[in-house]
């Protein structure tokens, strides 16, 4: 039977599924009988999915600018 | 007209900027700056320093594109010159602020969850987008450095532990650690705002 400490170490590993069968069947029985563990699984899930949801930050026109003149200085000075 | 929508295949794109083709290699640019400048952003968390490292990742990619090996992704290695802008520019402002990625990590054990309750399923969605983009953002930005760094580069950039292991120049032990407090420290901090909300129930009546 794991501790609840011990079920915290192993969360990460568990929701990238990088755990054997072992420990995952362990992690599995642990959150079947400890709701506190079950909800802290099921929003360490839902960060991680609300996080690679999020957007790319919007760049500036005038910093694109910047940058594709910058490139364009460097590719007429050093050609390929 | 070539139809807009369609991608063209990167391998052949990295070729053909290899082989000179400025075009090319500007299609890479558009394709990554908006991640490369966000990583740059989550870093360094000043707008002119991840203006600067956006601009420098893809000067220094453009100066050493022979020496991409093509074995790995092309982001995953712009990603890498990225971090490596970005933690010179900390450096460089280390007398202003602690801003070392290895500064304040603690190595007790306080895998701990502080608040536990319920969310919703989809709870982003009570927020307008704007206002999920806010929430994240300063959540992260609250991380410690160390924690921040493999959080950002493994949960936003999506790169393999072992690809952040590299990236960050720690071993794989270390990365799985720190995502782990990482996670854990945002569930907390997201907990406040995406918990369900039983007690609103009746607001709506």
């Amino acid at each position: 039977m794991l501790t609840c400490k011990e079920f915290l170490q192993e969360l990460s590993d568990y929701l990238d599924e990088s755990v054997d069968a072992e420990i995952r069947a362990k992690l599995e029985q642990h959150i079947t009988e400890c709701p506190n563990c079950w909800v802290v699984c099921d929003t360490v899930k839902k960060t991680i999915r609300i996080y690679k949801g999020m957007e790319p930050h919007p760049i500036l026109p005038e910093v694109e600018s910047r940058l594709l003149a910058a490139l364009e200085r460097k590719m007429a000075a050093h050609p390929k | 007209m070539p139809a807009t929508s369609q991608i063209p295949d990167e391998t052949a794109v990295v070729l053909q900027a290899r082989e000179g083709d400025a075009k090319a290699f500007s299609e890479l640019v558009r394709r990554y700056e908006g991640k490369i400048f966000r990583l740059a952003m989550h870093i360094t968390q000043n707008r002119e320093d991840a203006e600067d490292v956006l601009q420098e990742t893809f000067l220094k990619a453009y100066e050493h594109l022979d020496q991409f090996q093509g074995n790995s992704k092309f982001y995953t290695w712009i990603v890498r010159i990225a971090v490596n802008q970005a933690l010179m520019k900390l450096r460089k402002r280390k007398t202003d602020k602690t801003v070392s990625i290895d500064e304040g990590i603690d190595t007790g054990e306080d895998t701990v969850a502080r608040e536990i309750a319920a969310w919703d399923e989809n709870p982003e969605q009570r927020y307008s987008r704007e206002e999920v983009n806010q929430i994240l953002t300063s959540a992260v930005d609250s991380l410690a450095p160390p924690y921040r760094a493999v959080f950002v580069l493994r949960d936003i950039e999506e790169l393999s532990t072992e690809e952040t292991a590299e990236a960050l120049d720690l071993s794989i032990p270390a990365v799985k650690s720190r995502l782990l407090r990482a996670r854990l420290q945002l569930r907390d901090k997201l907990t406040r705002f995406f918990k369900h909300k039983e007690d609103d129930a009746f607001a709506y009546m």
